[in-house]
This record gives structure tokens, sequence and C-alpha cells, in this order.
């Protein structure tokens, strides 16, 4: 007889576990064993016991947290069966950031795949999603509203260099994150016959040279040496979003500021974070995407694991899909999901007091 | 509509008024006519048409998409235009793509143009076919107009001036002719690109650009100026108007009364637009007069705050002219001619007219600077009488100065009364705009009063952002990162108490009740006139300097009292 799902995986303080391989996936705490989805940092934690996950995905954990960063690692093949305890895992990409992987969990004809984050648009950075049939499908909703249809990349990355011809003598800050979107952009750049160096705020630099060590071809790169800044006129800078309007920002010549991120959808969104030139680029399913994805995989139940829940276990319900949320915590959304070098997250996100909105 | 859209969606991103004119510039030297030309309507503020209420948006949606989930996004986005346009569906059965059997994409001049003539019941259909054809962007700036909340951060200023820019003329050339024009303007873009004359002005009474003047920064700027030279004149503390009379083809009297900006405020004072019984031009400062006594700014604005124009606000609150030009008479433009000729002509036309609701602005007599010095000082020392706390300072015009439409350094100057001032602590700080959006540049300040445990405790009465030079911003914006205690996004709270926290001395033009601030009160133009490094928090001033200022301003009030809250 198939186990239940619930047998399968329950949600425990550090996040998901499986009592009969006795391991978490994403554990936001320490814990003996993990399998890690991919690198952002509210996955990707330092100070487990044993770590399994994709050879890009150990090889950036490394980077960021040093070599030290668990005490055994494992080498997740993509598709090859590893048991572990009473069940057998198995590494799919998911097509959110080099080394992205969904995991799937098999035991005894039940099968429940944890997506991690992913998106289906192309990236010429990584290895694009792969549908996994299964009966229990694991989903974030992080742009889980019928308003987030995120426009094609190439397009957005084609508003850049417009505004580049337009206001050639000014500097073109790029929010980014240092992974993954960052690498995403250059690429697309590079791919729109851009072929200038593109300059890099620190913070950017080693996970670019790891992209580069990975064989994904960026092109010349350029650190960004502070006395160089009123230099910069007419470049394209790639910089930690938070640096956009940070004191850093300000030595570069007129500066445009530009954030690539699935947030710039919408226009408060964008204008509360100051931004001149929104790019809409994610890496996250849109909304029409988390549903197609959804029925492809064929889930008679869906997760949702974090994001705007409520809106997608809704949809699953008129199509008759079970679906419940887990309301997990310590996973951030697209906005805050990377530590800021510059600024300490968890600022508060409530607005001034009343006495502001006046004068 | 597409490309309209476009250019509203960067306008509306785009904070520097030099980029806002390049990208209109590019807009209208692309766009072809009549495009171009309802754009132009529609960012003046030009169009009239039927609007769409929120509730049919809201249906045409809630047909096409899941309610519940649109509620959700809704609440999500908080704009319904925005919602709206995100939420659209393709429509079905067709692919993008060209070749299918796609909507059309409707022009600006189909939509405006249709919506000026279908009827009620045609709407929706409409209005849905056009949201099939068009992109996201499309679909944003078409809600946004058609419910009639189109603000882009583009004043009609700055659209006329990047149209009169293409034919290198300045916008008061545009402001000129304006009047006399309508959508979608064929004549003005055809002038402006030097394919006819200037368009004929029809109108009767037309808006003539007015002429502004330049502070006198302190005393010693009038060493340079020879006091024989100009004349004097109370600057009164009301708004600048023009008042224009004519008749039409018809014979009819058209009366009409524009703000200094060339907005038709007719219908906001029907009681001042009859005294326009004459064919002429006068420009003048609109205040309120209550038994011949000018009314403080506080209770002018009662008036001008109501959007329902009532008897009792027009019994209550009686608008009146000080006039104190002449710009034209009968059918010449006396702009031309010398001040001091254009000053006797005014004289005896106010006198001619003989209406209660116009009169004439008096000259301030004068021997030398100390005298018109004392004059500003006190103006009820020299004539102004009970009016004098409606005076906001003095203006000089050079006798042979002509009427020059813009604010040509030389022939008008004014010299406004002293600020008020007060030493206020700073509690919050945001940052800026555009340039400054790096900067902590907007302060939020406080000042003591009584809390209701009997304590002292600072309470904001203002916000500032100007007045301090680019090095003193450099110095207040490091304060600020390194005194915050806490964060609200783009706004940070800053140290404050009775030990500890920075002064800034405020310098501001009046106060006036406000229900939007905790205190009570808000103040007129309030910005940093100094950083008081040195001074210590508790020597700050308390909440009732501000009560008495606004006391003062509101003695006069009586009659309205009751209405005034």
């Amino acid at each position: 007889m198939a186990p239940r799902p619930t047998d399968l995986l329950t949600l425990t303080r550090e996040g998901l576990y499986c009592p009969p391989g006795d391991f978490h996936i994403d554990p936001v705490r320490p814990v003996p064993r993990a399998l890690i989805t991919h690198g952002h940092a509210d996955h990707a934690r330092a100070g487990h016991g044993a770590v399994l996950a994709t050879p890009e995905t150990l090889r950036i954990m490394a980077v960021r947290y040093g070599e030290e960063f668990c005490r055994t690692r494992q080498e997740a093949r993509l598709g090859e069966a590893i048991r572990m305890g009473g069940v057998t895992v198995r590494f799919h990409p998911a097509g959110h950031v080099l080394g992205s992987a969904q995991v799937a969990i098999e035991q005894g004809g039940c099968r429940i795949v944890n997506s991690g984050d992913y998106k289906r648009a192309r990236d010429p950075t990584c290895l694009g999603f792969e549908v996994v049939p299964c009966d229990v499908f694991i989903t974030e909703a992080t742009f889980g509203l019928p308003v987030f249809r995120h426009p094609v990349a190439r397009d957005e990355v084609r508003k850049l260099l417009d505004s580049v011809r337009l206001f050639p003598e000014r500097t073109h800050i790029v929010g980014a994150y240092a992974l993954g979107k960052a690498q995403r952009v250059m690429a697309l750049l590079r791919e729109e016959g851009f072929s200038d160096p593109i300059y890099l705020h620190g913070a950017m630099e080693k996970l670019t040279d790891l992209y580069r060590r990975e064989g994904i071809p960026l092109g010349e790169t350029i650190k960004v040496v502070a006395a160089e800044r009123p230099k910069l006129g007419g470049r394209i800078v790639i910089c930690p979003p938070s640096a956009i309007q940070d004191l850093w920002s300000r030595k570069f010549p007129d500066p445009v500021t530009s954030f690539a991120s699935g947030w710039m959808q919408v226009r408060a969104r964008a204008r509360q974070k100051g931004v001149e030139l929104p790019l809409i680029v994610s890496d996250h399913s849109d909304w029409d995407d988390l549903c197609r994805t959804i029925r492809d995989t064929g889930a008679a139940e869906v997760w949702v694991t974090h994001g705007q829940e409520d809106a997608l276990v809704h949809w699953c319900g008129t199509q008759g899909i079970k679906a419940k949320p887990l309301h997990m915590l310590g996973y951030g959304d697209e906005g805050e999901a990377e530590p800021e070098p510059q600024e300490p997250a968890g600022t508060s996100t409530a607005g001034p007091p009343a006495a502001e909105s006046a004068a | 509509m597409n490309d309209f859209a476009h250019l509203l969606d960067r306008l509306a991103y785009e904070p520097r008024r030099n980029a806002k004119l390049r990208l209109l510039q590019d807009f209208f030297r692309h766009t072809p006519d009549p495009d171009r030309g309802y754009a132009l309507a529609a960012m003046t503020g030009s169009l009239s048409f039927r609007e769409a209420k929120p509730g049919l948006i809201r249906g045409l949606v809630e047909e096409r998409v899941d309610p519940v989930l649109f509620r959700m996004s809704h609440n999500y986005v908080g704009d319904l235009a925005e919602a709206t346009a995100l939420i659209w569906p393709k429509p079905d059965g067709t692919t993008p793509g060209p070749g299918h059997n796609n909507p059309p994409v409707p022009t600006l001049s189909e939509v405006v143009e249709a919506l000026g003539t279908i009827g009620k019941g045609e709407l929706p259909a409409r209005l849905a076919a056009w949201l099939d054809a068009l992109d996201e962007t499309g679909r944003w700036a078409l809600l946004k107009l058609i419910t009639g909340e189109l603000r882009v951060g583009v004043s009609a200023r700055l659209a006329k001036t990047a149209v009169a820019s293409l034919g290198g003329h300045e916008a008061d050339a545009v402001e000129e002719v304006w009047h006399g024009l309508a959508a979608p303007y064929r004549e003005l873009f055809a002038w402006v690109e030097g394919r006819a004359g200037p368009p004929e002005s029809i109108n009767p009474a037309p808006f003539r650009p007015p002429m502004l003047s330049h502070p006198i920064e302190e005393e010693a700027d009038l060493d340079k100026l020879d006091a024989d030279a100009f004349s004097a004149e109370w600057k009164w503390d009301g708004i600048r108007v023009q008042l224009a009379g004519g008749r039409d083809r018809d014979g009819k009297q058209v009366q009409k009364i524009y703000s200094r900006t060339g907005e038709d405020i007719t219908g906001a004072f029907p009681d001042l637009a009859e005294a326009i019984t004459f064919a002429g031009a006068l420009d003048g400062e609109l205040l309120i007069l209550r038994e011949a006594r000018v009314q403080s700014f506080n209770v002018l604005q009662q008036r001008l705050n109501r959007k329902a124009v009532t008897p009792k606000l027009l019994q209550d609150f009686p608008a009146h002219v000080r006039a104190y030009d002449l710009l034209a008479e009968g059918g010449d433009d006396l702009r031309p001619l010398p001040f001091g000729e254009r000053r006797a002509r005014l004289e005896t036309f106010v006198a001619g007219l003989d209406h209660a609701r116009i009169d004439l602005s008096p000259l301030v007599p004068f021997a030398d600077w100390h005298a018109l010095a004392a004059a500003r000082a006190d103006p009820a020392s020299v004539g102004a009488g009970p009016d004098a706390d409606a005076i906001e300072g003095v203006m000089l015009k050079r006798l042979t100065s002509p009427y020059q439409p813009g604010r040509p350094k030389g022939p008008w100057w004014k010299w406004k009364r002293e600020p008020y001032l007060v030493d206020a602590v700073m509690m919050y700080a945001q940052r800026g705009h555009g340039k400054r959006s790096s900067f902590y540049s907007d302060y939020t300040f406080g000042v003591w009063r009584e809390a209701p445990d009997g304590a002292e405790e600072l309470v904001p009465v203002g916000k500032a952002y100007h007045g301090f030079t680019d090095e003193e911003l450099g110095k207040l914006d490091r304060y600020v990162r390194n005194h915050t205690t806490k964060r609200f996004g783009p706004v940070r709270e800053v140290e404050y108490g009775v030990a500890k926290g920075l002064v800034l001395e405020i310098a501001f033009e009046g106060v006036q009740r406000s229900t939007r601030h905790k205190s009570g009160v808000a103040m007129r133009f309030p910005r940093v006139s100094r950083i008081r490094w040195d001074k210590p928090t508790a020597e700050a001033d308390r909440i009732d300097v501000l009560e008495r200022i606004l006391a003062r301003g509101e003695k006069e009030v009586h009659p309205g009292r009751e209405i005034a809250e």
C-alpha cells in the first residue's frame, strides 16, 4: 500500500523533514542531514552536518561560506537515484539559478516533488526546468497572483540598451541579486550584442567568477574602483539592489537607477524603491507558469511553501486539485531573499508614522 | 495609443525635469497629427468626455477573471487601473503575432473621439475591445485616461514648453494663443514646425502669461537699484489672477478668470465673474473682503478648498480683486507701454468700473529704500490700516518696464516680509527624489508640547526639504545615517529627545489648521533656514509659538467660523 504523503514529508521548526529518510530539505536552522535545492542564502545555510546537493550548489555554498560550510558533503547527479534510509531521492533541474534542482522523494509508489524555487522562462546561465510527474507537488508562490505575467527577459534587456542609447552620458546602475540574476542579465546583454565591459560592484565578483569557472560566458567584467566612478558615464554597472540608492551610487555621473526583478511589474513597488528604469526580469515562475507547471506534473495534491499562497491554493480548488498552504517562514520573496552586504535585512516595512503623511 | 502609453510610463518613472522634457519633445516630434494633439490635450487637462466609473471596469474584469483572484490582486496592487491592466487576459482564440485576426490597436484619436460620441450603453463593449487590443502599458494608460486619473508628473506648463521648443519658442508663446485653440491643436503644431503662421486667436477674452518678479534676498541687493526709478505697492497674500472680458462674434459678453498658470477658474468664482463687464484684461490679486477688510490667506483657503460653490460660500467668502496692472483695454494691447503709463490707465479704468468687487491696489509712497524698509516692516504705519495682516511684503516695479511674460531679471522685484522662525527638532528623514535619491533630504521636524501624561514630548509639525546648500545636505545626510533609530522603508527615524537630537531653525510664511497633522497645525512654505548644530534640543520651541501665529491669522474669521471646521 502506498504511504500517505504526510508520512514522507512533515513540517518541523527547521523546515520540511522526511522521517523515513531522516533528512531535511532547505532547513532554516542547522540539522544533521540536509538536502539543498539551490544556493540562495535563505535555502542554503551553513552549519549542517551532511549536505546533499548538486555539484554546482555545493561549489556556490563553498564560495559563500568557505570550504567548511558543513561536515560532509555529497554530490547529487541529476536524475540519479539515491537511497536515503527508506526512500529514494532524485534531483532534477529547476531552472532557477545555476545548480538549482527540484528534489523528488519516492517510496512505495508515492512520489513527492519539492520544486524549491523554479522558473520556466529561458535562462542562458542554467539548465531548464524539467517536469517530473508526481502525486504531490510542492511549489513556491512568490509571484502567485494573476497580475504577474512576466514579459520576455530579452525585451527587458533591450529596454536597458535603449536607455543607454538615449542617455549616453549617464551611468546605468542595475540592481540585481548577486547569485543568478546578475549573471543572467550579463548573459542576456551579451546575447543582444552588447560587447562593452560590464562594471561590477565588489559584492558581485566572487559569484561571477564562479559562473565563469562553470563555463558560462559573460564577456569582460571589471570591478568598479571607487575613484573611477565619475568616469563611468555611458557604462552599465551591476550591483546588489541595496546599493542602487546607497552612498556608493552617488559618485557616478547622473546615474539612471534600474532594478532587475519580477517585482518591477508593479509600478508602486518600483517607485517606492526609487527605480527609474524597472526591468521585469524574474528567476521565479509567473502566474501562468505556476498554473501550467501544476497541471503538467499531474499532481493530485499541491502544497504551497511561501509567497502569495492564498491565490494559488484558491486556483487549485477551482481546478479540482487538493491544495494547502504551508505558511513556511524564513524563505524570503525575491525582494528580500539575498543577504545584502550594505544594509542588514530585517528592517520594518511598515509605513512611517501617521504624522509623516502630512506636509 | 501604445506610443502615448509608453511615453506616460516613462514619464511616471522619470524624476528629472530636463529628461521629461526630452521624452516629451521626442514624442511630439515623432508622433503624427492628430494623435500628438490629443496627447497634449490629455496632459494639459483639456479633454472632456464621459468618464468610466470604477464599477464598470470591475464588472468587465470579473466577466473574464475569477472575481476572488481579481479581488486578491487588486488588494495587492492597490490601484484599480493597474491591477486591471495586468490581469486582463488575452482575448480567446487569438494568438499574439501578426497576420491573425487580432483586434486592431486603437489610436489615441480614435479613443478620444469615440469617448466623446458613444452612448453610455456602448461604453463597456467598446472599452473591452480596446483592452483586448492593447498591451499592458496601453491598457494601464487607457484606464487612467478614462477614469480621469491621468497623473504622470507632467504639468500642463511642461507639456507646452516641450511643444513650444519644437519651434524654438518659449512656453509663453504657446500660452498666448492657447485659449483660442482646441484639441487636436493642428494649427499649433503647424506653427511651431514653421509650416504656418501663429494661430489666430478668436478668443475675445484670452489668457495673457503673467509677468513675474525676482526676490530681493537681502537689503544689500537694493544698493544696486535706484529708488527713483521704481514704484512700490503692497504684495498681497492672496492668489494672482487675471480678469479678462470681451464680446464674442454674437456680441455676447465673455467673462474669464485665469489663474497664474493659465487655468480657467471662472467656474469657481461666479461672484467675481459677474464684475467682468468690461473689454480688456486686469492683472490682480484675488482676496476675500469682509466689510471692506482684506481677510488672511487662511480665510481665502477655506473658499479655495471647496468643490461645490454654494450660495452660502459666496456669501461668507466674497471674492474680490485688487487690481495692479492693466494688460489690455478695449482692443488695445497695453503690455508694450511702460509701467508708469499703464498704471495711470489702470487708475482711470478701475475708477470707471466703479464695481464693489474690483478695487485698486494702492501705491506705497517712499522717499528712499530706508523709508520703504520701514513700510515693509510695519505696513499699518503707512496707510495699509487693518489690511496689514494680509500683506506679505512689497513689490517694486520699474516705472519704465513693459509687461513681459515670464520672469525677466531686473524690472520687477518682490521684497517679502521677514518669515516667521521656529526652532524645531529633526524627527524623521526621508530619501529625496531624482538626483537626491541617495540622500536623506526631506526632514520631518517637531516642537515640544505637553503630553497627556504631563511629560514633555515632541510632536511633528511639518516637513522641509530645501533651504540648505549641497554641502549642508551632505552633512545632514551623514547625521541621519549616523543617528538612525528605526527604519520604515524609505524613512528613517532619528534620535530625538530632551538630551539628544538636532535642532533645525525653520523659516515659514504662516500657520494653518490641519487635520492631517497630529499637532493640528501646518506651516506654509517651511524650509530650513539654519542648522543649529550648537543648540540643545531642550531649548527648541514649543507648540504655543505656532498656535499664537495661528490665532492671529484666524481672528478675522468671525462670520465663517462654523463653516471653517
